[in-house]
């Protein structure tokens, strides 16, 4: 059984003009040790479904009745905080995107690594301190011992993200959800902190939920994936498989727009049009006012696209949700076709 | 003269040519003359406040201590008509300053600026007016380059009756309808306010902004870097395609290195206020020679990538306001050696038409 696994998994923001829906119907899982990409555009829910695993949502948003997350033969969904903070950032532990924004100002490293450890455990203050310089020598941080002392202001922007990898790494959890943790960092910094975590979680069989926009990050890093489109999973399967072969047309979309896949300096491959807002989300396929195949040869749209919600099928490991891709039409991108602009 | 000196590179009729090249000859500059060309540019900001601010008490005296930023270090760039020259580099490498400098946003600390043959680092706001018709800018943020409290229609006139005072009505409203559609936004929507557009179209509308005068200049500050992946192609396109309509020349910073392979005709590589790398750009990509440009491009996350393959530097960017002796980047370079630390490295023109400010290059020591 997978160490992991989320079903059903609705989650709401309960506003004054009504409830929008940020998740709708997310199913996944997660083996002990194995490393799965979140991946989609701003507004696509991947941030949502991490939050939604340790029930960080706040209000007004909240997790619908019928979701299920059980994590270790065990339902999250409805747990009362206190009986959550026992996984919390000791089983399952969190890196955010903006190491400025994580750390404490006031307290010095040592002191909010002993806080966490403290909080999780009964250990002395020097016991902690020892657990905490070695989880600092894992993160390759230079002078450790020194670090214990400093303030998150004495370090710099991939220093610090280090140390929170240390952090989150302190009780030694069985996964770490890590959303856009290098975002904020310059690429070679970026690099490095890439190649660290995957590393340190190699090594030390630690699952990843990794959630970026960044297409290259998650095939250097992760196993499987998850495609993400307006709160819904649209595609899912090995990284390299949808890399290589993605099935469905955003993601072929979104692959074909990266700029590496152009000869210099032609056009670019562009998908027309911007992600809906959750609120007025399109009937039937969310990505059909944007997709070349919903419209048919002769400018009649689609039967189904329009009035029905694709089903994710296809076997396990790999899943797509597209009524093209079900009815076993080749979806080939069609480089020819004339580019819509945007309105 | 400026007119006459434009006409001298475009070499469309012989008798102006000749007078502009009498011309150019005199100012010694050769026909050929880059649009815009950035000499020993230099830019420091003050860290330590006012005069007051700065008087500290040490060994029982009173002194005066001041702190500057580096950002920009003796920055020599050329931009050839027609061009896109991409800045690339960590943030703050002092590529969004060399932008601002070059727009007259900031006055540079040292340096020139020739833009088309004239000096122009050193004029004031109102002789600056026909040069800033002639150039325009993008900005990173299409949340905030947009006033607003100004419809889209007020955003666009703006730029245009300042340029174009004697434009009546109709003129100002024909052009600004005829930007908008040709960056994609249906005219009739001009009454809205920015903040009912997306992201991707506040950025086309930051695009129409800069068309709407005719610029032949366009600097572009990370145009593209608040946007998603599927918009940064569209705006990338529309980039281009205004590019060839209105033959431009672009200066492109970004910190995207796939942008720039893809976009740029010439790349230079900032490093700590110095530029360490200038090529074409399918040079540069095919044979990067600066220790800190290889770094630079192995860590660019590849689709193809199944690990990270990236060359590994050691330590961390140093702060500009204590700036390395020497070669910038010795501290984190594996070829450094006692040259390095103690002279600073000048760009030297190699085989391959790159021109690179790197001793171990220069000398061979570095394999290629």
């Amino acid at each position: 059984m997978a160490l992991l696994d989320v079903n059903h998994l609705d989650v709401r923001f309960a506003l004054r003009r009504g409830d929008v829906q940020a998740l709708r119907d997310v199913c996944f899982s997660l083996d002990k040790g194995e490393r799965l990409g979140i991946v989609g555009e701003s507004g696509a829910g991947k941030s949502v479904a991490a939050f939604s695993l340790l029930n960080l949502i706040a209000k007004p948003g909240y997790i619908a009745n019928g979701s299920h997350i059980v994590f270790d033969g065990e339902e999250l969904v409805g747990l009362s905080d206190r009986a959550l903070r026992r996984i919390r950032g000791h089983r399952m532990s969190m890196i955010f995107q903006d190491p400025m924004m994580t750390l404490n100002p006031v307290l010095s490293i040592g002191e909010q690594m002993i806080e966490c450890l403290k909080a999780h455990r009964r250990i002395s203050k020097r016991e902690a301190r020892k657990v905490a310089l070695e989880k600092l020598q894992l993160a390759q941080i230079p002078a450790p011992e020194a670090r214990l002392d400093q303030y998150p202001h004495e370090l710099s922007g991939g220093m610090r993200q280090r140390v929170i990898i240390a952090i989150a790494l302190l009780l030694d959890p069985d996964i770490i959800i890590a959303d856009e943790p290098t975002t904020a960092l310059d690429v070679t910094i970026q690099a490095e902190v890439m190649a660290l975590l995957l590393d340190l979680c190699e090594k030390q069989d630690v699952g990843l939920i990794l959630i970026t926009h960044d297409l290259g990050v998650v095939s250097q890093v992760t196993e499987r994936m998850l495609v993400m489109y307006a709160g819904r999973v649209i595609e899912q399967g090995p990284t390299r498989e949808i890399i290589n072969n993605p099935l469905h047309p955003y993601t072929q979309g979104l692959i074909q727009a990266l700029p590496q896949m152009a000869t210099p300096g032609s056009r670019l491959n562009q998908i027309p049009g911007s992600m809906p807002s959750l609120d007025k989300l399109p009937s039937g396929c969310a990505f059909h006012p944007r997709c070349p195949f919903a419209t048919l040869d002769d400018g009649r749209p689609r039967p189904g696209c329009r009035d029905q919600v694709p089903p994710l099928t296809g076997a396990d490991a790999r899943q797509v949700s597209c009524h093209m891709v079900a009815e076993n039409k080749p979806v080939q991108a069609d480089q020819s076709a004339p580019a819509k602009e945007a309105h | 003269m400026s007119v006459m000196s434009a006409t001298a590179s475009v070499g469309t009729q012989s008798a102006e040519n000749k007078a502009a090249e009498n011309k150019a000859a005199e100012n010694k500059i050769p026909a050929t003359a880059p649009l815009l060309s950035i000499r020993g540019l230099e830019k420091h900001f003050s860290l330590s406040g006012d005069v007051l601010e700065q008087l500290k008490f040490k060994g029982g005296r009173v002194v005066r201590e001041q702190k500057f930023v580096h950002a920009i270090n003796g920055v020599d760039l050329d931009i050839q008509r027609g061009e896109a020259l991409c800045v690339v580099g960590e943030s703050g490498c002092g590529k969004s300053t060399v932008a601002r400098v070059v727009m007259g946003l900031l006055n540079p600390t040292a340096g020139e600026i020739h833009y088309d043959g004239e000096r122009i680092d050193q004029l004031g706001a109102k002789a600056l007016l026909p040069w800033r018709q002639r150039m325009q800018m993008i900005f990173q943020n299409p949340y905030a380059s947009l006033n607003p409290r100004m419809t889209i229609q007020q955003t666009l006139e703006e730029p245009i009756r300042l340029h174009h005072p004697t434009w009546d009505y109709r003129q100002v409203k024909d052009k600004v309808s005829e930007v908008m559609t040709s960056v994609g936004i249906a005219p009739d929507w001009g009454a809205r306010f920015g903040h009912e557009f997306s992201g991707g179209q506040r950025q086309r509308i930051a695009i129409a902004r800069a068309l709407a005068v005719d610029p032949e200049f366009i600097v572009a500050d990370e145009p593209i870097s608040a946007l998603d992946v599927s918009i940064q192609a569209q705006v990338l396109n529309l980039l281009m395609d205004a590019q060839q309509a209105h033959n431009l020349t672009y200066l492109f910073i970004t910190h995207d290195l796939a942008v720039v392979e893809h976009f740029g005709t010439r790349v230079a590589v900032m490093y700590l206020g110095r530029v360490c790398e200038v090529a074409p750009t399918a040079t540069l990509f095919a044979e990067p020679l600066h220790p800190y440009t290889r770094a630079l491009m192995s860590a660019i996350p590849r689709l193809e990538d199944e690990r990270p393959q990236h060359l590994r530097l050691e330590g961390e960017v140093p702060t500009p306001i204590h700036l390395p002796s020497g070669c910038v980047f010795h501290g984190r370079c594996p070829h450094a050696e006692r040259r390095c630390r103690e002279e600073i490295p000048r760009l030297i023109a190699t085989d391959n038409g790159a021109m690179v400010a790197c001793h171990g290059i220069e000398e061979g020591r570095i394999p290629l």
